[in-house]
């Protein structure tokens, strides 16, 4: 051992108060550390709590018996042993899960979720990552970018953790190759890329010989970005991220001392808030204006998010726990259904259509589960068929509560985003998940009424507003016929519009994709675009193949009466297949293109379609015209 | 503007409160009157600022404390408005448990038996304790919200898992839960808070001339001396020495350290520059080897 034991700042022995006033301004930071036992894990937090004074002297001489009497270094100290699982713990036969390890350097402090990495362990990982900043995942730079690598990154991600560091752990074993590291490196970003992940940090390190930990290390002059605690003392806490959305707090509980003060207490989990703002409490919808911001050191004059504050309004409104106080003019949607990402975390699987109790943020409402739409296979990605969810399995499932709440979507908003399912006879925790958007149109309690009317703009342009719905498989001429509509129209001097499936993938769909989920957000957002138009007075056509007859009929139901026209364009595949104008039956064939429609995904026919049209026995022009006659009159 | 640590840590002790308070019927503070339960009461008042805390604060009391914890500790219940519940367990009292004659059993017997009958007289479902993860290994996958069944049992296999910032307080008649805001804060966190928001600690942390003996290799204060030589059989030599105390518990169980240390910042620089841990002058974790702390833990320790 050549290393000094302690590293104590020399402010403390020469001005306590003034190394006492640098550090009450230190921030923190919360970080998920993924990797199994063989990745060099504990030894590297070992090594972070060593190198940063965390271990005191009576603690290292268990630790230095310890090493010698069970560590695998011989007569060096054995990191590991600081921070591996408890020995009772293993007698015990207790699950191993996420431990919390603290430290801290002269700028912040740190909370390091450490959770074992084998994939029963999804669980503890989400756990850990719930929470976290940044995760820093490990691999062994002799084995490169595995399998469990990938389970940990794509986790992180869909927790929503924007700060990924990939540690290339065991340097020194690949006497610090460059080439080596390079190649890793390509490797993952690769991989990265494809499940979305924008950007990560990559530090090669050796945490048993301490490269690039806190010192940089001469045996990779190569490596020019930070070291590992550089990196963790320069990224952006979640917190200060959060700032910059609308204010939202929901209110845990009611502050009623005397007959003269109510104030609303909670921690604001977004934005901030000053005396004078107009808020709304929701799902009431109702308006105030803030009178205070009290804490017991005093009313603020402004409340940012991640502070605990209590709230007094100048209005008598209606306002209690589970209630979310809002910026009035960007408040968050109100719904009852939902897509969410659902982890299962116990025992006993998931039972579909059963009540669980669901916890979101100071809300607690019943839900029910539907069957999910898929289940992630966590090593591949991939998207597998699934009736239920067992434990550590992931999953897409629509959700339904027995009444509003008030949500973000999870990617905008861990607090008003992240859910926990309660069993209602265990009153177990036996899932987390989060919400992706939801599934009917919004209540919007906040409608602006405006004073030109939907009728106001039909009259002006002098027709009834309709929606044109032309679905069939892909090829079978939907965008060609719907465009021949359209000329027609025009020439009829009628205002309209064409939305092609194609153009509004590439704007307003663009982050979407083709699995089920994706087809039914997609189909769900024309549907609101169009509904939007109508009101303008538009007819508007839309050409996509909308292959479910459930998400044609939401559309249907969000439309007046008589407003929604389905067409169905009959063309058979083999006719379809035949014409191909865009290649893509060939790839779909090939296996290049996954849920394509007709081959491995179902086309449901209309069944009642207002208006079909034979696309063997007419040409597109004819078409059109039959379309015209079975529409008149206009107006 | 970027929060602070000590904001941050706040905030987030001052949410776990709120929630108790909202989803359990009857919940209570352990009180201890060591720094750690100073700041819970702190953060608690902030808590629920301009009421008062709305819970009583439980002192399980082994009539072994110094005379110093038992005078702040009227204050301090005084001063926050909360009712202050005082519990010492009848039996110990009618058998005479001491540490010096019953060692493993004075705990035991006082604490663990003493706060179970406690939290069952007045039915509490729901009981804050000050305890941080950073202070022992065992702690460090501690719950924030921990569950005990109806005998006050710890399963570790009942354990809920705790995402984000929301905890699952449902529970069934009898059990109750074990809820411990601080487990974020380090013992410098506590430190710093204590000098940033000057909250009121037992003088017996602060160095001062105090009567002193040496028993078994460690050094304890004569806090009640005419008592000591009664359960001791002897009059221990007394010498006077600057001592103070890192933690606090039974005056005979608690070991203090010789030290000049008489400010706040004194003691934080003493602190940083000691080297050894702070559970290091309490026997409770030594006698019983490694596994000490998690055994008691689920016989119903806190």
């Amino acid at each position: 051992m050549t290393d000094p034991i302690y590293k104590t700042d020399a402010l403390i022995a020469e001005d306590i108060d003034a190394y006492l006033e640098k550090h009450q301004h230190k921030t923190m930071l919360r970080f998920i550390t993924c990797g199994s036992v063989d990745d060099g894990k504990s030894t590297l937090i070992g090594r972070l709590l060593y190198d940063s004074k965390m271990i005191f002297e009576d603690q290292l001489e268990a630790l230095s018996n310890d090493s010698k009497k069970v560590g695998t270094q011989g007569q060096e100290i054995d990191f590991a042993l600081l921070v591996d699982g408890l020995a009772a713990e293993r007698e015990q036969g207790i699950t191993i899960d996420v431990a919390y390890r603290f430290f801290s350097t002269e700028n912040r402090k740190f909370i390091v979720a450490d959770c074992p990495g084998h994939e029963q362990y999804t669980r503890n990982m989400v756990t850990g990552a719930s929470t976290a900043d940044l995760a820093c995942i490990l691999i062994d730079a002799r084995k490169g970018v595995l399998v469990q690598t990938k389970r940990h990154s794509f986790l992180c991600h869909q927790l929503g953790i924007k700060n990924l560091v990939l540690a290339v752990n065991k340097m020194d074993l690949i006497d610090y190759d460059q080439e080596k590291y390079d190649a890793i490196i390509a490797g993952y970003e690769h991989f990265a890329e494809s499940i979305g992940i924008e950007n990560f940090t990559a530090i090669p390190i050796s945490g048993l010989a301490g490269d690039n930990i806190t010192s940089r290390s001469e045996n990779t002059p190569w490596f020019t970005g930070p070291t590992l605690m550089e990196h963790l003392e320069a990224v952006e806490v979640r917190s200060d991220e959060n700032l910059a959305h609308p204010f939202r707090m929901p209110v845990q509980w009611v502050n009623r001392p005397n007959l003269d003060f109510r104030g609303f207490s909670g921690l604001i989990s977004t934005g901030s808030v000053k005396p004078g703002d107009t808020v709304r409490s929701l799902p009431s919808g109702k308006t105030s204006t803030v009178k205070s911001v009290v804490t017991m050191d005093g009313d603020l004059e402004e409340g940012v998010a991640g502070q605990s504050v209590t709230i007094t309004l100048n209005d008598e409104i209606d306002c209690s726990r589970g209630d979310v106080l809002a910026a009035a003019d960007s408040p968050p949607e109100v719904a009852d259904q939902f897509e969410s990402t659902i982890v299962w975390m116990d025992e006993d699987p998931l039972v579909v259509g059963r009540a669980y109790w669901m916890k979101l943020g100071s809300q607690m409402v019943s839900v029910t589960v539907a069957e999910p739409k898929y289940e992630v296979d966590v090593n591949t990605m991939e998207h597998l068929a699934a009736k239920t969810l067992h434990l550590n399995q992931i999953g897409v499932a629509e959700i339904t509560t027995d009444k509003r709440i008030v949500f973000d979507p999870y990617t905008e908003n861990r607090a008003l985003g992240g859910f926990i399912l309660i069993d209602k006879i265990s009153n177990h925790t036996v899932g987390a998940g989060m919400l992706n958007f939801s599934l009917r149109r919004a209540q919007n309690v906040h409608w602006q009424a405006t004073d030109i009317t939907r009728d106001d703009h039909a009259a002006m342009k002098n027709q009834k507003p309709r929606v044109l719905w032309f679905t069939g498989l892909s090829g079978s001429g939907k965008s060609t016929i719907a465009n021949e509509v359209e000329k027609k129209l025009a020439i009829m001097n009628r205002h309209t519009f064409l939305l092609d499936g194609d153009n509004v993938r590439h704007g307003l769909n663009k982050d979407l994709g083709f699995t089920e989920s994706d087809r039914i957000e997609n189909i769900r957002r024309i549907g609101e675009v169009a509904k939007l138009m109508t009101d303008a007075g538009l007819i508007v056509l839309t050409a996509f193949i909308s292959p479910f007859r459930a998400d044609r009929q939401l559309v249907r139901d969000m439309m007046g009466e008589g407003e929604f026209i389905e067409i169905h364009v009959d063309t058979p595949l083999e006719v379809a297949e035949a014409r191909d104008v865009k290649g893509l039956y060939k790839k779909a064939r090939a296996g290049e293109l996954k849920n394509f429609t007709g081959i491995d995904s179902p086309y449901e026919e209309p069944e009642e379609p207002e208006i079909r049209v034979n696309t063997v026995a007419m040409s597109p022009e004819e078409a059109a015209d039959y379309i015209i006659k079975q529409i008149l009159p206009l107006k | 503007m970027s929060l602070t640590h000590l904001q941050r840590l706040e905030a987030e002790s001052i949410h776990i409160m709120r929630e108790v308070v909202s989803e359990a019927k009857k919940p209570v503070m352990l009180y201890s009157i060591g720094k750690d339960s100073a700041v819970m009461l702190h953060l608690a008042k902030k808590a629920f600022y301009p009421s008062p805390p709305p819970f009583p604060l439980l002192h399980v009391d082994t009539t072994w404390k110094f005379k110093d914890m038992y005078e702040l500790r009227e204050r301090s219940a005084e001063e926050a408005g909360m009712e202050l519940l005082v519990h010492q367990n009848p039996e110990a009292q009618e058998m005479g448990i001491n540490p010096f004659d019953h060692g493993p059993l004075h705990t035991d017997m006082w604490k663990t038996q003493g706060l179970k009958q406690a939290l069952d007289k007045y039915g509490f479902d729901a009981a804050f304790g000050g305890a941080r993860r950073d202070e022992e290994k065992s702690r460090a996958k501690e719950r924030i919200f921990s569950f005990r069944t109806a005998s006050h049992g710890w399963d570790p296999k009942s354990q809920r898992p705790e995402l984000w910032n929301l905890y699952n307080a449902k529970k069934k008649k009898g059990e109750s839960i074990r809820v411990f805001p601080l487990s974020n804060w380090t013992e410098l966190d506590i430190w710093q808070y204590i000098h940033l928001e000057n909250i009121e600690i037992v003088p017996l942390y602060y160095s001062a001339k105090r009567p002193t003996f040496e028993y078994e290799g460690g050094l304890f204060m004569a806090d009640d001396i005419e008592r000591l030589e009664k359960v001791m059989g002897k009059r221990p030599e007394i010498a006077e020495r600057s001592i103070r105390f890192r933690t606090l518990g039974c005056f005979p169980l608690t070991g203090a350290v010789e030290s000049e240390a008489a400010t706040l910042p004194e003691i934080i620089q003493e602190m940083l520059l000691t080297t050894t841990s702070e559970r290091q002058g309490r026997v409770i974790d030594k006698d019983s080897g490694d596994a000490s702390m998690e055994k008691k833990k689920q016989e119903g320790y806190f």
